[in-house]
Parts: C-alpha cells; sequence; structure tokens
C-alpha cells in the first residue's frame, strides 16, 4: 500500500515536470530578450541550417543573455538556423582530457597559448580556412604571429589578460605588492589558489624568482614545497568558485585574472587589485577548431561571427578581458576602453607559458597531484 | 518518551531540511550571491525561464528518465521471471551476483568502466563521437536493471505457480500463461520497479558525468557546470520550482489517502 | 513435452538480460581490468597497481571518513527509525515522504546549499556572531566532508532501518514485557537482533557512496581534503591518465567487495538489501 502511493506520486511529479518545461518554452516566448540594432559584416545565411556545431568553452566566457547581455549562441543560431551545443570546462587540462578520450567531438574550442602549442605538436589541431574569417583584420597585429602559432594558421585570438593578486582592503589593510602576501601568516584561512598545475605552480614559481616554463626539476620540487607550505593556511583550491568567495567576503586574498577582478569588484567595492612586483603570468586564449569537428563549415562560420565588431563588443563588456579586437578597442562605446587593469600603460613584467617537455609536463603533474594529496 | 520521540523527529528533520529551506530563501534573493541576502527579488525565476539551455536540459533529463526506466522495466522484469525459473542453483546465484554488482559497486567506477567501453568501442567502429543520448541511455538503463529485476522477485516469489501451470494445462501457450496469470499478480512489484528507475535515473549524476557528450546534457550535469561557475540564485530558483512541485504532489496525495481509508475504515464500521 | 516448451520458453526469457549483462556489466569491468594493467601504448605493465602506494593515505581517509559517517548515520537513523515506528499510520506515511522528499530534490544543489550555511560569512556565523562569537571555521574542513556525507546519505539508513522495525511483531514486544524484561534489554535482545538486515543494507547504501564521493569533498572541503573518488575523477577528467584511474578504480572496487562480503556474513537473508 505505502508502495503503492509513493508510486503515484511520483507518476504525478512526472507529468507536473513536463507540465513545468513546457511552461518554461512557452514563457520563454514571452520574455522579449535584449534586442540590439546589429551590424554584421560578414554573410550569415541559412545554408548550413539544421546541422548542429559543438562548442566547448571555459565557464563563463561567452555572453549567454543573462542580466540583460546578448545571447550570443542564440543569436548565431537565429541567423544561421545553426543549434549550438554549448559546453564548458574548467581549466585547459580538463579541456584537454575530454578531446583525447576520443568519445566526444567539437567543433570550436577555446584553448590557452601553452596547450594551443602543445595541441599543435600533437596534431589535434585543424588549420584555419582564414579566407571565410574576413573579420581577422580586426585583430590587433600584436597578437598575431605569437609562438604557439607563428604561421597564423590554427588560431584566432578571443581574449588576452594577466593574472594579478586581487585583495580585500577590509582585511589587507597595506597595499600588497608581492606574491609572497599569499605566505603571509597573518591571512590563515582568507587565502584562495589556484585549482589547476600551471597557474599554481606559477604563483609559487614567480615568488620564487623562477622561469614559468624552467626545465630544471629541482626548481619545480621547490615550487611544489612551496604550494605544500601555503596549504597550512590557504582555505581553498579555486577556480570560478572564486567569484563567490571574494564578492561576499569568504576570502581575502586571491590570485585571478584581471578582468574577472573587474566583475568582482562591480559587486563589492572592497576589492582591489594589484600586479606583484615579481611579474606575472599573460595568456591569449584563441578560438581553434579540434581535429575531427564535425561540422568544419559551421565552425569557420562561427569564428567569423564572434570577431564581428559588435558582437565582439558584446564579448568584452561581458567577459571583462581584454580585447586583441581593433574595432572593439577603437570603440568608443567600450566602457572598459583604457582601464587601467586592462590595458595599462605600464605593463608589469610578463611571461608567457609555453608548452613544456612531456617529461617535464609528467613531472609537474605528479607534483601537483602530490600538492593537493598533501 | 513521547516529547523525547517528537523533539528527536523535530531536530532531524531540521537537520534534512535546513538546506532546502536555505536554497528557497536565497532564491528570492535581489543581488547575485547565494550568501548573502540583498532584498526581495523574482528575478531569478525570470532568468531561468529565460535561459533556454536549462530548460532543454530539464526536457533531456525527462525524455531519458522516461525511456531508461521503461526499457529497464521490460527487459528488468523478463529477467526476473528467468532468473526465478532457473533451476540450476549455480546459474541463479551467478545471475544474482551479476545483478548486484552495479548496486553494490560505487557509481564512479560503475561509470568509468561504461566510459572506457563506449571509448573503446566508439574507437574500434572509428566514431568520433561515440558518447552521448546512446551512451547514456544505455547506462541508465544498465544501473535501473537491478532495482527492477529486486522489486519484481519478491512478487514472483509470493506468485502461485499452480496457477499458471493449471493455465497451460488448459491450453495456454507458456507467453499466455505469463501474459494472463503471472503478469498481473507481479504488476505492484513491476510498477514500484518502474518508478524507482525513473527517480534513480532523474537524478542520477555520477553515471552520466563519465558517460555524457556535447550534445545531450541532462539537468544534473548542467547543474554540476553551474557550481563550477559563478554560482548565481537562479539555480536555487529551478530547485525551489522543483521541489515545491513535488511537496505539492506529496501533499495531494496523502489528503487524498487519507481521506480513502477514512471511508474505508468508514464502511468497515 | 510441455515441460520442456516451458523450459525452452524460459531460457528464452532471461537470454537479453543475460546478453545486456555480460555486454554492460561484466565487460566494462573486463576493461577497468584491462586498463588497470596496461600502459599508454597498449603493453602490459604493473606500475600502475605498484605506484598506488602513494595513495594509501587517502584510501585510508576515504575509509575512515566514510565509516565516520557511516557511524554517525546510523546513531541519528535508528531512534528515528524506532520513534517512527511506533507512531500513528498517517503520521508514519508523512514522514517516510517527509525523509524521502529530500532524495527527489538534485544532490548537488542540496551539498551547494550546505556552503552558504557553513562559509565564514554565512548562516550559522553570522548568528554567532550576533552573540559574539566566531567567526568558526567550519567549511572547508574535513568535518564539513563528513557532514555532507551525513546529511545525503541519511534517508538511506533510515528506511531499511524502519522498513523492518514496522514488521516486528508487537506482539513479540508485549511478550518480553510480560517475561519481564526492561526496556534496554528488550531493545538490545528483541529489537536489535530483528533489525540487522535492515542496519546492514544501510551500512551499505551509505557506505558505498561516502567511500567513492568526489562533489562533497570538493565543494566542503574546497579541495585540500582529496578523497579517492577525487583522485579517480582527476585521473579521467584533467590529467588524462586513464591507466592509474582505472588501477585505482579496481582496488575501490575489490575493498569495497571485501567490506560488504565480511558485513554480509551477519546477514542470512537470500539476497543483498534494497530499498523500500
Amino acid at each position: 500500500m505505502k508502495i503503492l502511493s509513493f508510486n503515484k506520486i511520483l507518476a504525478m511529479l512526472l507529468c507536473f515536470l513536463v507540465a513545468l518545461s513546457f511552461c518554461g518554452c512557452y514563457c520563454e516566448e514571452y520574455i522579449p530578450s535584449a534586442d540590439y540594432e546589429l551590424s554584421l559584416e560578414g554573410e550569415y545565411n541559412k545554408s548550413l541550417a539544421g546541422t548542429t556545431l559543438n562548442v566547448f568553452n571555459w565557464g563563463e566566457y561567452i555572453p549567454d543573455g543573462t542580466e540583460g547581455s546578448m545571447d550570443i549562441n542564440k543569436k548565431f543560431s537565429e541567423l544561421t538556423g545553426i543549434k549550438v551545443n554549448y559546453t564548458t570546462y574548467e581549466n585547459n587540462e580538463a579541456m584537454y582530457a575530454k578531446l583525447k578520450s576520443g568519445g566526444v567531438s567539437y567543433d570550436i574550442i577555446i584553448p590557452s597559448d601553452y596547450m594551443i602549442e602543445r595541441m599543435n605538436k600533437e596534431k589535434m589541431l585543424e588549420k584555419l580556412d582564414f579566407s571565410r574569417i574576413s573579420n581577422y583584420k580586426y585583430i590587433d597585429p600584436q597578437y598575431k604571429n605569437l609562438y604557439f602559432d607563428p604561421e597564423n594558421e590554427y588560431s584566432v585570438p578571443y581574449s588576452v589578460g594577466m593574472v594579478g593578486l586581487i585583495y580585500n582592503t577590509k582585511t589587507v589593510k597595506q597595499k600588497p605588492d608581492s606574491w609572497g602576501t599569499m605566505w603571509d601568516e597573518k591571512y590563515k584561512g582568507d587565502i584562495l589558489n589556484f585549482n589547476n598545475p600551471r597557474d599554481a605552480f606559477a604563483i609559487s614559481q614567480q615568488f620564487l624568482g623562477f622561469d614559468l616554463n624552467t626545465t630544471d626539476k629541482t626548481q619545480w620540487d621547490k615550487a611544489a614545497h612551496k604550494l605544500i607550505e601555503q596549504k597550512k593556511i590557504l582555505q581553498s583550491y579555486v577556480m570560478d568558485e572564486i567569484f563567490q568567495k571574494m564578492e561576499d567576503g569568504e576570502a581575502a586574498i586571491a590570485p585571478y585574472y584581471a578582468g574577472d577582478f573587474l566583475l568582482m569588484q562591480e559587486n563589492n567595492p572592497d576589492l582591489e587589485f594589484v600586479y606583484p612586483k615579481e611579474g606575472t603570468n599573460i595568456f591569449v586564449d584563441s578560438v581553434c577548431v579540434p581535429k575531427g569537428c564535425q561540422n568544419y563549415e559551421a565552425a569557420m562560420l562561427y569564428i567569423n561571427f564572434l570577431l564581428e565588431p559588435d558582437i565582439a563588443l558584446e564579448i568584452a563588456e561581458y567577459v571583462y578581458y581584454a580585447t586583441p579586437n581593433t574595432a572593439v578597442l577603437e570603440n568608443d562605446d567600450y566602457s572598459l576602453k583604457g582601464n587601467e587593469y586592462l590595458y595599462p600603460e605600464v605593463y608589469p613584467k610578463v611571461q608567457y607559458f609555453h608548452d613544456v617537455d612531456s617529461d617535464i609536463r609528467t613531472y609537474y603533474e605528479y607534483l601537483w597531484e602530490s600538492v593537493k594529496l598533501a | 518518551m513521547k516529547h523525547i520521540s517528537r523533539i528527536y523527529t523535530a531536530l532531524v528533520m531540521v537537520f534534512l531540511y535546513a538546506p532546502i529551506a536555505v536554497m528557497v530563501v536565497y532564491s528570492f534573493n535581489a543581488s547575485r550571491s547565494t550568501s548573502v541576502f540583498g532584498g526581495f527579488s523574482l528575478k531569478w525565476y525570470a532568468e531561468l525561464l529565460n535561459d533556454s539551455s536549462t530548460i532543454e536540459a530539464l526536457e533531456n533529463t525527462l525524455v531519458l528518465a522516461v525511456l531508461s526506466s521503461l526499457v529497464a522495466t521490460v527487459l528488468g522484469t523478463l529477467s526476473a521471471v528467468g532468473i526465478f525459473s532457473m533451476k540450476k542453483k549455480w546459474a541463479k546465484t551467478a545471475a544474482m551476483t551479476v545483478t548486484n554488482i552495479p548496486m553494490m559497486n560505487p557509481d564512479i567506477v560503475t561509470g568509468i568502466s561504461l566510459m572506457l567501453l563506449f571509448v573503446f568501442v566508439g574507437q574500434m567502429v572509428g566514431s568520433k563521437n561515440s558518447l552521448g543520448f546512446g551512451t547514456m541511455l544505455i547506462a541508465h538503463i544498465t544501473f535501473n536493471l537491478p532495482y527492477v529485476i529486486l522489486s519484481v522477485l519478491p512478487k514472483l516469489r509470493q506468485t502461485d505457480h499452480h496457477l499458471a501451470e493449471a493455465a497451460q494445462d488448459l491450453g495456454c501457450t507458456p507467453f499466455m500463461a505469463f501474459f494472463k496469470v503471472i503478469l498481473p499478480s507481479i504488476m505492484p512489484g513491476v510498477f514500484s520497479g518502474l518508478m524507482m528507475a525513473f527517480t534513480l535515473s532523474l537524478d542520477d549524476f555520477v553515471i552520466s558525468y563519465f558517460t555524457t557528450g556535447p550534445d545531450f546534457q541532462t539537468l544534473p550535469i548542467k547543474i554540476f557546470s553551474m557550481t563550477k561557475r559563478r554560482v548565481t540564485p537562479d539555480m536555487y530558483a529551478l530547485s525551489t520550482l522543483i521541489f515545491l512541485s513535488v511537496l505539492l504532489l506529496l501533499i495531494l496525495s496523502n489528503v487524498a489517502q487519507a481521506r480513502s481509508e477514512k471511508r474505508r475504515e468508514g464502511a468497515k464500521a | 513435452m510441455n515441460k520442456k516448451r516451458t523450459d525452452f520458453a524460459q531460457k528464452l526469457i532471461s537470454a537479453p538480460y543475460i546478453v545486456w549483462s555480460a555486454i554492460f556489466i561484466i565487460v566494462p569491468l573486463l576493461m577497468v581490468a584491462y586498463y588497470a594493467f596496461t600502459d599508454k601504448s597498449g603493453a602490459f605493465t604493473l606500475d600502475n597497481i605498484s605506484g598506488l602506494s602513494r595513495y594509501a593515505k587517502t584510501f585510508g581517509m576515504s575509509l575512515l571518513y566514510a565509516a565516520e559517517a557511516t557511524v554517525i548515520s546510523l546513531i541519528i537513523a535508528y531512534p528515528l527509525a524506532y520513534f517512527m515506528s511506533n507512531m500513528k499510520a498517517g503520521a508514519q506515511r508523512m514522514m517516510s515522504m517527509l525523509i524521502m522528499l529530500p532524495m527527489w530534490m538534485n544532490f548537488l544543489i542540496r551539498t551547494y546549499s550546505w556552503i552558504t550555511i557553513l562559509a565564514k560569512t554565512g548562516i550559522i556565523n553570522t548568528l554567532l556572531s550576533k552573540i559574539g562569537i566566531g567567526p568558526v571555521q567550519l567549511i572547508n574542513t574535513p568535518g564539513a566532508v563528513v557532514l555532507g556525507m551525513v546529511y545525503n546519505y541519511l534517508p538511506y539508513m533510515v528506511l531499511p532501518i524502519y522498513t523492518v522495525m514496522v514488521k516486528i511483531d508487537k506482539s513479540l514486544l508485549e511478550a518480553a514485557d510480560d517475561l519481564g524484561s526492561s526496556p534496554i534489554s528488550r531493545l538490545r535482545r528483541v529489537i536489535f537482533p530483528m533489525t540487522v538486515p535492515g542496519i546492514i543494507s544501510g551500512i551499505t547504501m551509505v557506505f558505498v557512496p561516502s567511500v567513492s564521493t568526489f562533489y562533497i569533498s570538493q565543494k566542503l572541503g574546497g579541495g585540500k581534503t582529496m578523497l579517492i573518488g577525487d583522485v579517480i575523477e582527476m585521473q579521467f577528467q584533467s590529467s588524462y591518465n586513464y591507466n592509474l584511474g582505472a588501477a585505482i578504480s579496481l582496488v575501490l572496487m575489490v575493498l569495497i567487495l571485501i567490506s560488504l562480503a565480511v558485513m554480509n556474513r551477519f546477514d542470512d537473508s537470500e539476497e543483498g538489501g534494497i530499498l523500500i
């Protein structure tokens, strides 16, 4: 008897959920999506309508229609009839693992510099057809021909950024100038660090004055040791969970990307940002097409779409990272134009990540695991 | 004793419902935080309904749960009958052991074992996109099966088997005997197996996480990637809606049942 | 003649399941074993298994936390199930629904909302600071991880125990009373032995998911407390080391099967416990 009533409820629950999901579709039409006057330069027609495009991107890395932003993927679908399957990853390594598994295929990925270099070495990237990416002309020449794609064949820069130290002025009274703040016992329990090997090691390497791409294993050892030492006073390892923690005042010190800091500061004015004197990491995240993609044509169309001045502006205004798109940089409507953190007049000392030898890579991944296990 | 019982029960309920209460309250938060309350607002509900990918994930979840529980129920019921009628003791034990594996194994092991198989087979047949709806459906059917079998078996044990034999003596084929005699008597077990399979499938995260592909996202997968990003209260809004609908149905069914019981008691008296 | 046909039909009936479970239960486990004993190029190796010693501490910690969570759940659940079984029929029905209801909510979100409660700026600490205490470090501690396990899997402990308790014949208890046994000895000598099957299935259903969890430790432990589930997830989802991940899974599976086998020696019912 008991079982039967339990089942009846479940059956009803099912009906209710179905109703709810229909209601969702229904209401959707009644909420006006933020409409913008779009002027597009490329040609977008419905010749590929009905096909799908699998996009694999970082979390929080494209306007998705929330809080008044434009839903870029939806817009693209409206224009072309191509369905966009959009999924996200947490860091470069997770993206690589997923791609390597062989069970999934994507048409668009947006890895960082060193990961592009690695994927290129491993022949995992497809050449882009630049004749179909007419908006490539907007890419700032200083982001072309970089070490990870010297011939400009495989990647189109999406955004650029630098890592810095975010701190809460309520807890940290004196403006910090060094990565050493992250080892200051005074702030025990208030410190966050990156939850991925490359970025976390970089903090420790810079503090110790090492090259980020060193091939000296003892330097990696020392950097790992430093991270283990930090664990005693560390609150947690985070990626995008950082927003919550810094905005709510849950943590007071954290290294993260400058653009994300600007977003956090909007929600918590007590936050400040500094590029530490030891120098920092600069990165370029670029759009690529992995080998094994199923819809190359649509991918080219999508890349060109992302580079449209109006779309790139939307992206830059949502993501808050520095943009490599000159059309945006010259646009007076761009609210972050000349922002002191994104586009500093005097750049801090910066280093790019390079893809290190697989031997070193295996070694630091092993060390990273030891850090996490410690 | 009565007081202790009440207080104790109430305390456990507070423990069980505290996070749910928090979720409901913060779904009305005017600020985007999930820990600092900044006033009342319905904006997260509006954001939620405007978010087509969440709605799509909800639909996917339902489609997967319905399909996988139906297939698992048909397959599971047949297997329960088969296992029950196995004559050899060793065969029965072996079948039961295999049935128990997905229940006893941690989900993470089941998930990765299936993923390894799917990827391996996918590579053998040269498919670049083997993970997706199909693999998730197989995975869900697989972990649902034992629950169906184990809820049908006890009912089979209670069924009078002379009835089936009698039906066959009277000229029924074994299949007819099954449908006319056995199936009606095990129906409650079949139904509870179906519902259990449906619930499990609806809420499964770990196994789905390892067998999912880019073109088919379910709600738990979507929620997982949401909690890895900047969490906004729209996730709480979604859960609040689901919670309220379940609660409403519980109350309705409870009232209905209490009423029918009263009527029955009245009839007895 | 008839008998033979029936036999054949019955064999036919279980055939799809036998095929299904061979392909999707047995073969995947063989795949795990295959990956565990090979390297990236597919050659046989024992390195994955022998390299597991560095995870000994993590294995130990996972087992310890899961055991703690299981014991705490049992301590909370047993009196609750007992109280429930003594309630009126309507109240019993209401209670079992109230206990099941949270299980229909997504467990990821329920776990996540504990952050709101436990955080330094969270509800408990805000209340504490009102009376002049704190802030107390609650989140990102092993305690928070165990709490998350207890919270998530408590219903799986309550329901099986309650189910067996309800079935206890009340006249037995009256008989014990008549024979002059104290409430304590009644509990110990009559009720407890009869609820052992429920306890065992409860323990199984709390221990197994607790020992292999990765989400709870990530969210409530702050990524600082790595459990064995985290290590496995890391191999598959970011380190891309399937062979090592498979080796760890294999060992985890064997450990769990051993503990279940040991426990099931206390249980004499025909098949493993099942919910409801």
